[in-house]
């Protein structure tokens, strides 16, 4: 499944650039979705009539007398919330199958959980506000549904037996309810991204026009339309019903209550318990810091992307106003933190060489003492160090006489002074940059952080006496280890041009 | 990939997008009811009779009560008896049901709510209800009646209007 997705995923940055593709901001064509479905329903709300024998002319009114806007914008409200559904099915889906949910990550993924139940409520009440056969069937189903659970004295159904058990209050309720359920789903919504530093909730411009046009031409296309006035005498028997919201119903009319409250519930739970559930995914030891190396200047609060550093006051009476604290329960091990931090700086001496702020599993004397090891060992014309992330295409298969490798938990890991240090303290001829697709970082912003730090524009920066043409950046996938290759030889041919020219030079 | 391939591939990407939206936000069509069923609905509240009998307060016992408490002369026992429901179509017993009273002392009412689905045409519905300790049905109602596919009739129950109600919406 995962190589399928990332297949897909490459097919669309090819289509799309890697900036625009819809799979990468699937939360936040979420997003985007709700506020076309709020603005879309505020404008039909304006028009909406609450009562039994007021609400299908209502909607009858905007649908036809003025078709050239609140039909558009009620066709534009359903395909809008259809959307929803399908970005937020495709954004579960997808955050499952490349393991986004575990670790520190269980925040966002069981506060997602209400949400869709949430979205459904509100999807499937407003179902119910046009009152016609296909409300009246749903509406119908679901208090039948709900008559199960033994929370109700009186069945719930009763009170939709007939058309005079019917009470204009439930217009009333359910009016209500559309406005009040969405303020939920928003403040929700907050809570989803609570935990995620600099969250995307809006998608490029381009992605975001591209899907308003489209679901305009749609509902020009194909305008939404009522199925008939619901009517307490007559049992709806064809109905065309939306599969995004409604297919539970189908699903009753086979099943006991019992058995899909059952489904559901366990659906649900077993969406909860997930991130919990054994599996071959072992979260290394979370950041440490190290106080008598931070100077408490927050570039590990600002590069974190889950808000797992924060900054209190200083407590070991240095003349530093704050220091940096690792929430353990935010932090993804990452190691980004690391990366941002001043003083990993391998230009240290060997004694007290402790970064302000070090994974436990990864400290930055190891990490240097390895690098000097494997760069020592080099040999050949054209040295080369190979640095990725353990989430993207395996670096290791390409390790060589000429070429070393350095795998971290993520790109966003590595100090830019790593690479200076390289290039001048080893002298090896050129260093490459790989990690996770650009936009897709697996721990979200590695990839971008390490593009800004080395193009000098973000702390720590590649100081300018590390030779930009013997640096190469190309991001890979798992799956691109096919295409990491070929770019690996095609640096190497350009850094051993490079050389002859300067050697030619040195000649002359 | 070139430009305008490019932007015939996202062309299609949309297309795609918006026919798996506009299609599945109202096909394929599904049938709830087969076209030549019709629907029951069997709904009521009724509270089940009191278990053993009531009796008047004696003189005394209305004595020990204070002022506000003597109106009240007749005293039941709490718990009701349950309601039992059948229901037969052209001479065959298509719905039986013991209802409990609610409540946790079984003193509340019971309530029904049924949909029963049989085949459209002219049949012969006799509905009984038992509310009390006795063998025997004590409210019968037995009636022709035209169901007409794809209508509802809803079987209510007063006891105070004589027991059973047919409301038959065929046309």
């Amino acid at each position: 499944m995962r190589k399928a997705l990332l297949g897909l995923e490459g097919v669309l940055n090819r289509v799309f650039g890697s900036d625009l593709n819809p799979l990468y901001c699937l939360g936040a064509l979420g997003f985007y979705s709700f506020w076309l479905v709020v603005v879309s329903g505020a404008y039909i709300y304006a028009f909406y009539k609450t009562g039994i024998d007021l609400s299908y002319p209502s909607v009858e009114f905007i649908t036809h007398e003025q078709w050239y806007l609140g039909g558009i914008m009620r066709s534009l409200h359903r395909y809008a919330s259809d959307a929803l559904v399908l970005v937020m099915a495709l954004h579960l889906l997808r955050e499952f199958i490349l393991g986004r949910y575990r670790g520190a990550r269980w925040f966002a993924w069981i506060t997602g959980v209400p949400l869709i139940w949430l979205i459904y409520a509100a999807g499937i009440n407003g179902y119910w506000m046009v009152w016609d056969k296909l409300a009246q069937y749903s509406t119908i189903a679901t208090v039948e549904w709900f008559d199960w659970l033994p929370i109700f004295g009186e069945p719930l159904s009763r009170s939709f037996v007939t058309h005079e058990a019917l009470n204009d209050r439930f217009f009333s309720l359910i009016s209500f309810a559309h406005v009040t359920v969405p303020l939920f789903i928003l403040f929700l919504l907050w809570v989803h991204i609570m935990r995620i530093s600099k969250p995307v909730v809006n998608p490029r411009k381009g992605l975001a026009i591209g899907m308003l046009l489209a679901l305009l031409v749609l509902s020009f296309a194909v305008p939404v339309l009522s199925q008939g006035p619901a009517d307490m005498a007559i049992e709806p028997t064809k109905l065309d019903i939306d599969w995004f919201y409604l297919y539970i119903y189908p699903l009753l009319d086979i099943w006991t209550a019992g058995q899909v409250w059952a489904l559901m519930a366990g659906l649900s739970l077993m969406l909860v318990v997930l991130p919990w559930l054994p599996s071959r995914f072992k979260q290394i030891p979370v950041a440490e810091v190290h106080l008598d190396d931070c100077s408490g200047c927050r570039l590990c609060v600002a590069d974190c992307p889950y808000e797992a550093v924060v900054m209190r006051p200083r407590s070991d009476g240095m003349h530093f106003l704050e220091e940096a604290v690792v929430v353990p329960d935010r932090c993804v091990s990452c190691g980004i933190c690391a990366g941002a931090c001043p003083s990993s700086n391998p230009f240290r001496g060997e004694v007290g060489y402790v970064s302000g702020i070090e994974m436990p599993s990864m400290m930055m004397s190891g990490l240097r003492a390895g690098m000097n090891r494997d760069l020592e060992k080099l040999s050949g014309d054209v040295r080369i160090l190979l640095v990725g992330c353990d989430s993207a295409a395996d670096v290791g298969k390409l390790r060589s006489a000429s070429v070393a490798t350095l795998s971290l938990p993520c790109t966003g890991m590595l100090p830019p002074s790593f690479v200076e240090y390289a290039l001048h303290e080893h002298h090896v001829d050129g260093v490459m940059i790989s990690g996770c697709r650009e936009h897709d970082c697996y721990h979200r912003l590695g990839v971008l952080w390490s593009q800004q730090r080395m193009a000098a524009k973000r702390e720590p920066r590649l100081r300018g006496r590390a030779e930009r043409d013997r640096i190469k950046i190309f991001w890979a996938a798992s799956t691109d280890f096919r295409e990491l290759e070929p770019e690996l030889e095609s640096f190497r041919a350009s850094l051993a041009e490079n050389l002859k020219i300067m050697h030619n030079k040195e000649e002359r | 990939m070139p430009k305008p391939l490019q932007y015939f591939a996202q062309g299609l990407f949309y297309l795609l997008f918006v026919a798996v939206i506009g299609f599945f936000s109202s096909s394929p069509a599904y049938t709830h009811l087969p076209p030549d069923e019709t629907l029951i609905k069997l709904s009521f509240s009724h509270a089940g009779q009191h278990k053993g009998a009531c009796r008047e307060r004696t003189p005394e016992e209305l004595a020990k009560l204070p002022q506000y408490q003597r109106k009240v002369t007749t005293i039941c026992p709490r718990e009701r008896s349950n309601v039992v429901v059948e229901l037969e179509m052209d001479g065959k017993q298509i719905y039986h049901v013991i209802l409990k009273p609610a409540g946790f002392s079984h003193s509340g009412v019971s309530n029904i709510y049924r949909r029963i689905t049989v085949k459209a045409g002219t049949h012969t519905l006799k509905a009984r209800l038992k509310d009390d300790e006795g063998d025997d049905f004590n409210y019968v109602r037995e009636e022709t009646v035209h169901l007409a596919a794809g209508r509802i009739m809803v079987i209510d129950f007063k006891a105070e209007t004589g027991g059973f109600i047919f409301k038959n919406y065929a046309p």
